[in-house]
């Protein structure tokens, strides 16, 4: 939403730079500028990102705009502002998803899937961007068991370069990527067999985990037959016939498409990570700084550019230590503040900076259950907290968080022999595994063959993300995703001319970027099966709406063409493409 | 953008005079204020039309109903009279980008621009509107040239457009849909003189469909429209559509508006 902006600085007095950049992960920004660009000292440079609008992948990778200013910053002795205009954004923040591929399944006569073998060729543009190649491997070619048992998975990726803008990652990163393919495949695999898309899925459903696939990810958890139960309920599927024929009754065609992902974010396991290639670690950082009047600061690693952390990690700190909301303040975005953070992107901060937080919680609560345990003359093992109250077992003896707070900074009746003064820790996490958010996802639409017009009619997401902290965030992220996502199905696309490499679609006249009016009202619900691997069981929902409903508003276009004998059809489901589609069908 | 200086004229006659002595005149700026920003025109000077209260306005003359050149899209899709007397105007209006653009563009803009998709253009060939200018009156079959390009003459602006009532008529707009421009609209109306087929959105600029007016002339249904064919040639073919499609497009618009009008 907000194009890329920055401002860099530098004090000759302090020998520090500063670039306020718009930038979903400052450390990282300010190693990689440091390390390895411009080669300066880490610790004199800061970088601040604390007000962005919006990321989604777009502004993690360090640009050059970011490192000009900074170096031409000292040159000149002056701060410098750069502000992007649109257009200049449609020509240089980094690009999403441009892949070409080629799938094959084998399947035994039930439609149990044998085995899969996929080509792709991915694009990454003129120059590699700062995730770039791990996005058409690590991110995608993993994901390509999807919900499914099937023993053999082979998967080739080409990477290119060319004369495109750089693509990297964009939300969902790789794995809508993934989605589409699979997701397009089995229902093509039901068709061919005379199944129908949920029954085709139904009978190649994972069952137990947790579950080990060939392409590296182990899933821990999930509960797949309940997501697809569930949307099929809220889908009203059992009424999709009857709403068929009154389509045809107005001579329109209806079909209905689903899409059960998977994905894998909450990244990641360092070791993992390393294992694979990447050459960072993706842990993440938490400071919790309990003030002596009893507030509390935590300082988050994560970065918020939308997605309501401040709301979130507030609302987790409070319930934790029983004190209100408002006594907790949310800080990120800031080198100078934060002690490290590897930055929010792949639907990782409530799963990683979360976890991190409750980490650093456990130090506090430690902590402070010894000095609770000083004040109320007991021993530490017999001191409870629960509800912002420290208690002994069996007895009546209480002390309040305030008061062991405020006991932290003025240590007059304090076990100083065994215990430093205040209260203040850190932790640093990083995650055991990957998460796995899944659903079904089940699209209905109406195409007007006269126009290739493509209606969305109705759209059901059932997700499990595990623990949902808060549920109007988690709502929200749902919708914004499924937005993206049926937007890229029904209109999005970055067109080039041939002849001259020129970016076509410059800007919103000809990029057609979807509005509220090209959607229903969507039917969300939820299932979950806690995430076994973090303190607060959550899997993160930011990316999730987007990876799956490209598909399954395509499958339903498919299904709607089906009787025509269409039975090939790439993005976007534009109404001349939908048109041109059916007329070659029919000649 | 690059520096220019503006000025505000409260009369029709000295907007003429600048217009004359070189400034540009801005009416909604949809356009022109967009294609500035974008570096792809660079007036030194703007005459803002805004204050001149004599070319805002809606009014009944005879048969006819006028509208000020200044006068917003909103204006028109809410105006009463308009709504009784030419309803498939006021549709026109009210579908012509989004709330923000009907709030400031103008009809006069809109025909002095002559954008090749634009919809204001379809409603006047095919209503037979007359073009009232500062100089004269030029009729709508006179009036539009090809891309961005009119009758005026440098220094002439518009004041008003009169529109003669129709029987009856209909306007079917498909839109592109990145822009919501017309990727093809079609206006049909019926008309003292018979029916006219407007199409926008297809051509390098809008045009009359003989073939279709033929048809419909002698049986005015949608099956009437649908026998006749389409010539693809000459229409556009571009990123978001063939001119195949573009003329299935013409068709198939021309059909519903005929089944619009019939009720």
């Amino acid at each position: 939403m907000e194009p890329r902006a920055a401002i860099g600085s530098y004090s000759r007095a302090t020998e520090e730079y500063t670039l306020y950049v718009a930038n979903q992960n400052p450390h990282v920004e300010r190693l990689l500028m440091t390390a390895f660009v411009l080669s300066l000292p880490e610790h004199k440079v800061r970088v601040i990102a604390p007000d962005v609008g919006g990321g989604f992948g777009s502004k993690i990778y360090l640009y050059a705009e970011d490192v000009a200013l900074t170096w031409a910053s000292k040159q000149v002795n002056r701060s410098i502002k750069w502000t992007c205009e649109r257009s200049e954004s449609f020509l240089t923040d980094a690009h999403g998803r441009d892949h070409s591929s080629h799938a094959e399944m084998a399947m035994d006569k039930d439609g149990k899937f044998l085995a899969m073998r996929v080509h792709t060729d991915a694009n990454l543009g003129a120059y590699l961007s700062t995730f770039s190649t791990c996005v058409p491997t690590i991110l995608y070619a993993t994901l390509l068991a999807g919900q499914y048992t099937c023993p053999q998975i082979y998967v080739e990726v080409d990477a290119w370069f060319t004369n495109t803008v750089p693509v990297d990652a964009y939300r969902g990163a790789g794995r809508p990527e993934a989605t589409y393919l699979l997701e397009r495949l089995v229902s093509r695999c039901g068709w061919e067999l005379g199944l129908s898309q949920d029954e085709i899925r139904k009978r190649n459903f994972i069952n137990s985990w947790p579950y080990q696939t060939p392409v590296a990810l182990q899933y821990d958890i999930g509960d797949y037959r309940a997501c697809m139960n569930k949307a099929q309920a809220l889908a009203d599927v059992a009424g999709f016939a009857s709403r068929k024929s009154a389509s045809a009754a107005k001579g329109l065609l209806r079909g209905v498409g689903y899409s059960s992902y998977i994905e894998a974010c909450g990244i990641a396991p360092s070791n993992i990570a390393g294992a694979l290639g990447a050459r960072a670690g993706l842990f993440e950082c938490g400071e919790i700084r309990v003030h002596p009047t009893g507030s509390v600061t935590v300082f988050t690693g994560s970065h918020s550019h939308g997605q309501g952390h401040e709301t979130t990690f507030a609302q987790v700190v409070a319930a934790r230590l029983g004190i209100a909301v408002d006594a907790v303040d949310v800080v990120h975005g800031d080198t100078g503040r934060v002690p490290f953070g590897m930055g929010t992107y792949g639907s990782r901060s409530i799963s990683v900076g979360g976890a991190a937080i409750m980490k650093a919680l456990d130090k506090i609560e430690t902590k402070a259950k010894k000095i609770a345990a000083h004040l109320m003359e007991s021993s530490d093992a017999d001191v409870e907290f629960a509800n912002g109250e420290f208690t002994v077992k069996g007895t009546d003896k209480k002390v309040t968080f305030g008061q062991v707070a405020l006991t932290a900074y003025v240590p007059h009746n304090y076990p100083l022999d065994k215990l430093e003064p205040g209260l203040n820790e850190t932790a640093f996490y990083d995650p055991t595994n990957f998460t796995f958010p899944a659903g079904t996802y089940i699209c209905e639409v109406e195409v007007d063959p006269a126009t290739g017009k493509t209606r969305v009619d109705r759209f059901t997401a059932v997700d499990d993300f595990g623990t949902i902290i808060n549920p109007m965030i988690v709502e929200g992220q749902v919708h914004g995703g499924l937005v993206q996502g049926i937007g890229q199905a029904l209109m999005e696309n970055c067109v080039y001319d041939r002849e001259s490499g020129q970016l076509l679609t410059g800007s919103f006249m000809d990029y057609a970027m979807p509005r509220a009016d090209d959607f229903p009202e969507f039917k969300i619900g939820t299932v979950c099966t806690p995430c076994t691997h973090n303190p607060l069981g959550t899997k993160g929902c930011g990316e999730a709406g987007a990876i799956g409903s490209p598909p399954a508003v395509i499958n339903a276009v498919l299904d709607a063409l089906h009787a025509i004998g269409v039975k090939e059809f790439d993005m976007p489901a534009s109404s001349s493409r939908v048109w041109e589609a059916i007329q070659a069908a029919k000649a | 953008m690059y520096p220019f200086t503006l000025d505000r004229p409260a009369t029709i006659a000295d907007a003429a005079a600048l217009s004359a002595a070189g400034a540009t005149v801005l009416a909604g700026g949809q356009t022109l204020l967009a294609s500035m920003k974008l570096r792809l025109s660079n007036p030194g000077h703007l005459a803002d039309l805004a204050g001149i209260k004599e070319l805002s306005g809606i009014k009944r003359e005879g048969n006819a109903i006028v509208i000020g050149a200044m006068t917003r899209h909103r204006d028109v899709a809410t105006s009463t009279d308009v709504q009784a007397l030419i309803p498939a105007l006021a549709e026109l209006a009210a579908h012509i980008g989004d709330k923000q653009v009907r709030a400031m563009g103008t009809i006069g803009g809109s025909v002095a621009n002559n954008d090749p998709a634009a919809c204001y253009p379809s409603a006047l060939l095919a209503l037979g509107a007359t073009v009232h200018t500062t100089q004269r009156t030029i009729a709508a079959a006179d009036f539009f040239q090809g891309m961005f390009a009119t009758a005026l003459n440098a220094g002439e602006l518009i004041t008003a457009v009169a529109f003669p009532v129709p029987k009856r008529a209909a306007y079917m707009k498909f839109n592109q849909p990145a822009s919501r421009f017309a990727l093809v609209g079609v206006f049909v109306a019926q008309t003292g003189d018979g029916v006219r087929v407007a199409v926008t959105g297809a051509a390098n600029g809008v045009f009359r469909h003989k073939g279709l007016e033929e048809a419909l002339s002698k049986s005015f249904t949608a099956q009437s429209a649908a026998a006749v064919p389409i010539d693809a040639t000459d229409l556009n073919h571009d990123i978001h559509a063939s001119a195949a499609y573009r003329a299935n497009l013409i068709s198939v618009q021309t059909q519903r508006a005929v089944a619009k009008m019939l009720g």
